[in-house]
């Protein structure tokens, strides 16, 4: 492992003589640079960390699987890695509370969009990938980036996409809204011919965020690095163009979607063959324990655009008041992002690989293809610590006009009330 | 009798003083003081476990509060004038510990602007803002990279390109002759230095901090950036532009001359408004209970969410205690048969967990796919959790057949401990059963129940499982607070402390349970010395 670093080291390095090496005002000296004949073996930069200790937080589904992707950091180093199980709900909190107090983890597991919460906390490190960034997929390595800095070292990913039942409707996956619709109507489903989560009657901003993206209106403008602005972009003709959607297909139109759909009837309406297609995620139980046959794709547009869900990205990340900063750095950026590591990590515990390369390697499941497919189209879902009051404004008013609210003006008045919230 | 207390008997003689505590005997077998003093070991053993923890973390509130009460317990144990203390002193400790200390740092939190944004000290603000700023320039390349020292001065060796360049802090890289690297172009020999091995930089926590921190300018321009590593072993040009100035409490950003000043809540700020991401906790007098009632986008919500925790938690006991009264006197009629069994059916909802019979109903009520709308209303399409007043009647319902069973177990209980002759006097006296209800059972009945009756509606004024079990606070008001038509001030106060994700702001969140905390002891209060009237019938 060290080696192959050594030569991608080799390879830069003569790539690249600029900027500092180059002020350097004497000319190719003789800086005597004697190869490997002169260095024995023990020079090599074997690391010694032996009697200290990494505190990693995870939660319990990734225990295993980073005690597994240690296992090597820990021969290598002599270091030891302390896990320290938490519930994946209570790392965030527990993480802003207890870095400042000196008692944090040097590492935790989290999720991207915790990041401006952990910014604003002040509790979390940057790390720096170096040139392994670009064997990450952009979206995962842009979700974990907050204001052009890179946060976290990101490894898995999740997206919503299409799952539709083979037996109910063939194995031919729609590209447009209406093909969809047209397919489930001729299998003889007029009464629920798609299943919109909607979290009950809270509302689920993010199930419907690939509907919403197919209308060209996300929920904040992207710059042109791909970071999020606090400018809202869902306002506009094409927001409203979108609450239309929402409300043609409501109470007051087809009635395709409703505020009754909370998690468990969504899982039971389509496990038990009520309805033949449901956008949802990787998640769902019906992926562990059936004998359905399923075909999952990219979420097909209803306004025109990609339709693009939100990408969920989990990773690591290291606090700020760490006091093994060179190790815990020694280990994320060399053990941990490294493709065995990774693969470690996936067959433990099998989500989407963040890494390219094994994103690819598990595509052949296609089921994990469609996932990988969906993802691909997807955004990072936005970070901000404000996201809260964002969810509750927007998932409140896609009840209210899937309830049968007047579309264009409810809209526009959660676009204009989030827009004063986000200055105030 | 024991050996040691006859002995006691026999020494104390034929004075009639009181028999010595076996606690304090240590004459003849003295198993008692023995007993004690093993105990009492046991006590010290653990307090000094926790005054050493304590020490270990430089927790020095503790550590003292410890010292104090080991102290403490000693001289009441060993000491013959405490006798009532060594009753009262394990309920005081607890006290202090579990209700004094926590109520105390509420309080404190209540005062400070501790959530999102204000997490740490000062220090920790302004570690932050430096570590955002710096950023790697963008083609920078990844150099081997050694740690050297000379003397007290270390300094980073790299290979750029096959050029051993060595730099510290005051001086800018330079090349050395007659440097040495391995194969992965890591120098091990550099002339002049004293190479310092990687295995040093981890157990050294005062060198691994130097290392950490130290910045090698790249050049005498300090435009060009320093070379920083992350992992001892390789560097890159890293270039930073805010720098933080102590002995004014600013931090400048050197690109765009923009000063960003400690300002009295907590951030770093310019004069303009703009404010750095992360600041620190500060104490804000009355600001959040002032931001409680002022604030335009919580104010109202919080207003008619206070109106429905006391209409809420009054028609709760009304209701319930009505219900469990009147199937209680029913009941309690020696003509209704199998009256045993039918009881203890009445009990079934209060055996159940709330939080389980919360979410039952919540699935029993949903609009579309719910049996209550499909059973008892022929499948109309009543929206019980979704609409304001609805939902608030169905939170009602929902807690008064969780909560009758208890005021039916409670009156039962009661009314079968009533005199008879009181109500065989009344009955003599030509009362009618109205009469007899109004004048004779129920204010007896109340002498019992009342105290219970306004426990009940403190725990329901805090309530939360029913809340969020059954509607989350929903239907949400318009606007940003986040707080809904049935929330009642604890889970408003869970919203507002964002342990549910979201903006957190702990301290208008201790400051809302002070209030809460405040008004149901007000309540209480003036209740139980009411209830004390009832008992001069």
């Amino acid at each position: 492992m060290r080696n192959k670093f050594g030569i991608g080291v080799a390879v830069v390095a003569t790539a690249a003589l600029i900027a500092g090496c180059s002020s350097d005002p004497e000319p190719a000296a003789s800086a005597s640079t004697e190869p490997s004949s002169s260095a024995s073996a023990s020079e090599a930069p074997a690391i010694d960390g032996t009697g200290v200790e990494l505190v990693v937080w995870t939660d319990a589904e990734r225990e295993g699987a980073l005690k597994a992707a240690a296992v090597q950091f820990e021969a290598d180093t002599g270091a030891t890695v302390t896990l320290v199980q938490k519930n994946f709900e209570d790392l965030r909190n527990d993480f802003i509370a207890q870095v400042p107090t000196g008692e944090g983890p040097d590492i935790t597991v989290g999720a991207h969009d915790w990041l401006g919460a952990l910014v604003t906390a002040g509790v979390v490190n940057t790390i720096d990938l170096g040139d392994r960034a670009g064997e990450f997929q952009e979206v995962a390595i842009d979700a974990m980036t907050y204001d052009g800095q890179l946060y976290g070292l990101p490894y898995s990913t999740e997206a919503i996409a299409l799952i539709q039942n083979v037996d109910l409707v063939g194995d031919t996956a729609p590209t447009t809204w209406d093909e969809m619709i047209q397919m489930s109507n001729d299998a003889g489903f007029e009464d629920r011919p798609f299943i919109l989560f909607t979290n009950g009657a809270a509302g689920d901003g993010y199930s419907a965020y690939p509907l919403q993206t197919s209308f060209g209106a996300p929920v904040f403008v992207q710059d042109e690095s791909g970071s999020y602005t606090t400018e809202v972009g869902m306002g506009g003709d094409n927001g409203e163009a979108f609450a239309q959607f929402l409300y043609d297909n409501g109470s007051a139109g087809t009635g395709i979607f409703s505020d009754t759909i909370d998690y468990d009837t969504s899982n039971e309406l389509f496990a038990s063959g009520e309805s033949p297609f449901i956008m949802q995620g990787p998640w769902m139980p019906f992926f562990d324990d059936s004998d359905m046959n399923l075909v999952v794709s990219a979420m097909p547009t209803a306004g025109g655009e990609t339709a693009a869900p939100f990408v969920g990205v989990q990773g690591f990340y290291l606090s700020a008041q760490s006091e093994n900063t060179l190790l815990a750095n020694e280990f994320l950026t060399n053990y941990m992002s490294t493709e065995d590591a990774q693969r470690t990590l996936y067959e433990a515990d099998p989500r989407l690989p963040a890494l390219s390369a094994l994103a690819d390697e598990v595509s052949s499941d296609p089921i994990t293809a469609g996932f990988v497919a969906s993802a691909a189209n997807g955004v990072p879902m936005p970070s901000i610590p404000e996201m809260g009051n964002v969810w509750d404004l927007w998932n409140a008013a896609e009840i209210q006009i899937i309830t049968g609210a007047e579309p264009a003006s409810t809209w526009s008045n959660m676009v204009t009330e989030l827009e004063a919230s986000l200055e105030g | 009798m024991s050996n040691d207390a006859t002995v006691a008997l026999k020494q104390s003689g034929s004075s009639p003083a009181p028999r010595e505590s076996h606690a304090r005997n240590w004459r003849g077998l003295g198993w008692g003081f023995i007993v004690k003093l093993m105990l009492m070991a046991i006590a010290n053993a653990l307090g000094i476990t926790i005054i050493l923890a304590a020490y270990n973390v430089e927790a020095w509130v503790i550590l003292g509060a410890s010292v104090v009460l080991l102290i403490v317990a000693d001289l009441i144990y060993f000491m013959k004038r405490t006798l009532p203390l060594k009753y009262m002193f394990p309920g005081l400790l607890f006290l202090f510990v579990f209700q004094i200390f926590t109520l105390g740092y509420t309080g404190y939190v209540a005062f400070t602007n501790y959530g999102t944004g204000h997490a740490g000290s000062q220090q920790q603000a302004v570690d932050a803002a430096l570590i955002q700023d710096e950023r790697r320039v963008d083609d920078s390349p990844t150099y081997p990279l050694a740690v050297v020292r000379d003397g007290d001065t270390i300094g980073f060796a790299i290979n750029a390109d096959g050029f051993v360049q060595v730099g510290t802090e005051e001086e800018p890289l330079a090349a050395v002759d007659g440097a040495v690297v391995n194969d992965s172009g890591t120098p091990t020999e550099v002339p002049g230095w004293e190479l310092v091995p990687r295995a040093d930089l981890f157990s050294d926590q005062a060198l691994q901090d130097a290392v950490v921190s130290l910045r090698v300018p790249v050049s005498e321009d300090a435009e060009d950036g320093s070379i920083r590593t992350r992992e001892g072993a390789t560097g890159a040009i890293y270039t930073s532009s805010l720098v933080w100035d102590p002995d004014a409490q600013t931090l400048t950003d050197t690109d765009t001359g923009v000063v960003y000043e400690a300002n009295g809540e907590g951030n770093f700020a310019t004069a303009d408004g703009a404010q750095l991401p992360a600041g620190w906790v500060v104490t804000v007098g009355f600001d959040n209970f002032v931001k409680a009632v002022t604030d335009t986008a919580l104010a109202g919500p919080l207003l008619k969410v206070t109106g429905w925790t006391f209409a809420f938690a009054l028609l709760t006991v009304l209701t319930s205690f009505g219900l469990g009264l009147l199937f209680a006197i029913i009941y309690n009629d020696q003509r209704v048969k199998g009256r045993r069994f039918l009881r203890t059916l009445f009990i079934l909802p209060y055996a159940f967990p709330a939080f389980m019979s919360a979410l039952l109903w919540r699935g029993m009520l949903n609009r579309e796919f719910g049996i209550v709308n499909d059973w008892f209303f022929f499948g109309a399409d009543i929206n019980w959790l979704g609409d304001p007043m609805l939902a608030k009647f169905v939170i009602l319902w929902v807690n008064l057949w969780l909560s009758y069973p208890y005021w039916f177990l409670v009156c039962t209980g009661a009314l079968q401990a009533l005199s008879t002759e009181t109500q065989e006097a009344a009955r003599i006296d030509g009362a009618g059963r109205w009469r007899m209800f109004r004048s004779i059972i129920l204010p007896l009945l109340l002498v019992s129940t009342a105290p219970l009756a306004i426990a009940s509606f403190a725990f329901n004024f805090n309530n939360f499982t029913i809340i969020y079990m059954l509607t989350e606070g929903g239907p949400p008001f318009p606007g940003t607070s986040g707080l809904g038509s049935t929330d009642i001030l604890i889970s408003a106060i869970y919203s507002i402390s964002g342990v549910d994700g979201g903006v957190a702001d702990y301290g208008l969140a201790s400051a809302l349970s002070i209030v809460v905390f405040v008004i149901v002891g007000i309540i209480s209060a003036i209740a139980f010395r009411q209830t004390r009237k009832l008992e001069e019938i």
